[in-house]
């Protein structure tokens, strides 16, 4: 692996259309997330403050469907700027709850704002981005190169998963590590 | 010429969202808005399935409050099936709530904010987080990360796991507690305890460092509102749903299943999250803007009922900014969220101490005996309702979710605006002042994962804007 500044891997973090368990999932590494600061410099991240995805990102681990256009333009950026791009939890892996409402139209989905049949709720899309017809799993819309199940995977497997990326190698976990849910 | 700032992503938040904010001709601000850009859709998804999926399904919310949406759905479901659930599931579901919030504000202060608080508003963004922490405070770095752990320990021992945790069902929790975990949890207080109180210790340096924009971060006036015990005192699971004003006196005082009488909701064409109101005041200046949350239950309760909260709560009054009777700025959620961290390990430390704690008995059975149920608890950012309508199989035929951080959304625009206004000058800005704005949005630890989701029936307000920001055209519906 390319490793720049000081020997580290230049890691990211996205939360896409998830609901950030997968994250805090993450955070529950608690002291190993000091160990692995020593490690990976962490380039982008709802963590931190960089508001665009960098170039040259070694290991990005997403969380979420790819669920409006937003998250898709990211999803783009994402495999354009990264080495190895590995979904994290089931909602990139399957959808997961993020692609339940697949199963009505998205205007019935945002019904609840108000307006009728006729006259629906309109929204400014360019204020907020349009959701997509369905919500889809990460690899239905860019390469990915590892995954790591679970709802959320729990920190072990996040641990292993990434002991596997720090050494430039690919994800690869244990039978037990690969249930969902 | 007039211009809009743009600040996309708000970063070190709980979700995804934009500020815009727009200048006038000569470079003063005209207006700002939070807008939040996520949205998954649970309340129409949720319609079909059963109430005794629901709590498993709204934990999928949100991944920070997981056990608070499983509360609040296993809350609804009690209701529903019209049952009293035992002693010992009433304690243990108070004790995972503590628990989870003292991991959900040991991430609010230590890994979001304290950066900010700490290193300051304009340090060099690239250090400005938790691993810039590590670095220079190492000390207080660590003990987020502990404290946190300390919380997240204590929801697994009880329920099985720290997010998602599948144990609490309607009637009551599915597993008992084992004595060995009792003591694993009372052997963790010691050190969450220390922890807090060093956290509580920063707040002199804090409040000197940001003694200039304090002020500015979120200080009007509002209405605050949360659960209350029927003795007053600060709750978090049963009990009353208060409105306080400014001044500190109590407007409306109603059971929480009945709050749908007194707060609506507007939807606003720029954000996916709703904008809920103080119904009664709907009408005035600040359009019934409620504020919950830490700040909230720290104003509208009159004790927080355990010793060291209450010692805290004295010194947190005295805070009280000049004219009005309540602590009405936003900066100072920082220091309730501290003061709620103690009040939750004292009232573990209670909870442990209680005989029926460990009882077997911990879920009463019974099939759907009503057709709607609200449940309610004080999730870490503000009050939380689920209101459930089913069949007689109990599959949902209509849900509202009432979500804290939306209750705020009134108050999170003004902030902002605040401080745009009090900061931006000249059409002049840096770095470090749209990081203030987006501290000012950090102050309410807003969690867009749980706020996204629309409530039916409420009245709507649609704007259309041209580019310049003019209103061409609007459109109210009552
Ligand atoms: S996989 Fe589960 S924990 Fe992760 S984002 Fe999806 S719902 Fe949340």
């Amino acid at each position: 692996m390319n490793r720049k500044r000081g020997g580290k891997v230049r890691l990211a973090t996205v939360w896409l259309g998830g609901c950030s368990g997968c994250h805090m999932s993450f955070l529950d590494l608690d002291e190993r997330l000091i160990e692995l600061a020593g490690q990976a410099e962490l380039v982008f991240s709802p963590f931190i403050d960089t508001k665009e995805f960098p170039a040259g990102v070694d290991v990005a681990l997403v969380e979420g469907a790819v669920n409006n256009r937003a998250n898709l333009a990211m999803a783009e950026t994402i495999r354009a700027r990264s080495r190895s791009v590995v979904s994290l939890g089931d909602c990139a892996v399957t959808g997961n709850v993020t692609s339940m409402r697949n199963i009505l139209p998205v205007a019935a989905t945002l019904a609840p704002f108000g307006g009728t049949g006729e006259a629906p709720f309109r929204f400014d899309y360019a204020a907020v981005p349009e959701l997509l017809p369905r919500a889809l799993p990460l690899h239905q819309v860019i390469a990915v190169d590892g995954f790591v199940p679970g709802c959320p995977p729990d920190p072990d497997r996040i641990w292993t998963a990434i002991g596997c990326l720090l050494r430039g190698e690919p994800v690869q976990l244990p039978e037990e590590m690969r249930s969902f849910g | 010429m007039s211009q809009t700032i743009t600040i996309d992503p708000v970063t070190r938040i709980e979700g995804h969202a934009t500020i815009t904010i727009r200048l006038d001709d000569a470079g003063e601000v005209a207006d700002a808005r939070f807008h939040v850009t996520e949205f998954r859709g649970f309340e129409q998804f949720c319609i079909g399935r059963s109430i005794w999926e629901m709590p498993g399904l709204t934990a999928r919310i949100c991944g920070i409050c997981p056990v608070s949406h499983s509360i609040a759905a296993a809350r609804a479901g009690d209701a529903i099936l019209g049952v009293r659930i035992p002693p010992a599931a009433a304690l243990l579901r108070r004790l995972a709530n503590h628990a989870s919030l003292i991991q959900s504000h040991a991430l609010s202060f230590f890994h979001l904010s304290a950066a900010d608080l700490l290193l300051g508003m304009e340090s060099d963004p690239a250090r400005r987080n938790l691993v810039g922490l590590l670095e220079s405070r190492p000390d207080v770095a660590r003990n987020g990360i502990r404290l946190r752990q300390i919380g997240q320990r204590i929801v697994t021992l009880v329920a099985g796991q720290s997010v998602h945790p599948s144990w609490t069902a309607p009637g009551g929790v599915r597993v008992p507690l084992a004595p060995a975990r009792r003591d694993e949890i009372a052997a963790l207080l010691p050190d969450g305890f220390a922890i807090v109180r060093a956290g509580l210790a920063l707040l002199d340096e804090i409040y000197q460092r940001h003694a200039a924009e304090i002020g500015a971060c979120g200080d009007f006036p509002s209405l605050f509102a949360g659960l209350v015990a029927a003795d007053g005192g600060l709750e978090y699971y049963d009990g009353l749903f208060r409105f306080t004003d400014s001044h500190g006196v109590i407007v409306e005082e109603i059971p929480p299943e009945h709050y749908d009488l007194v707060v609506g909701e507007r939807a606003e064409s720029w954000s996916y999250m709703q904008f809920p109101y103080f119904l009664a005041r709907a009408d005035s200046e600040d359009r019934g803007m409620y504020r919950v949350g830490p700040l909230a239950r720290l104003n509208i309760c009159d004790s927080a009922g355990t010793p060291e909260a209450d010692r805290e709560l004295l010194a947190f009054r005295a805070q009280r900014s000049g004219e009005w009777g309540a602590v009405t700025g936003s900066f100072h959620y920082h220091h309730a969220r501290l003061i709620e961290i103690l009040h939750a390990l004292e009232r573990i430390r209670e909870i442990l101490d209680n005989p029926d704690l460990l009882d077997h008995h911990v879920r009463s059975e019974a099939g759907v005996n009503r057709p709607t149920g609200v449940g309610v608890c004080e999730a870490p950012r503000g009050i939380l309702f689920h209101d459930y309508e089913v069949d007689d199989n109990g599959i949902i035929q209509r849900l509202n979710l009432l979500i804290a951080t939306g209750q705020n959304n009134l108050a999170m625009n003004r902030t902002i605006r605040q401080l745009a206004g009090a900061f931006i000058k000249g059409g002049q800005f840096s770095e470090g002042i749209l990081n203030r704005i987006e501290h000012g949005i950090r102050a309410y630890d807003p969690c867009l994962s749980c706020a996204t989701h629309a409530y039916g029936r409420m009245p709507l307000r649609l704007q259309l804007l041209a580019p310049e920001g003019t209103l061409l055209d609007q459109l109210a519906r009552p």
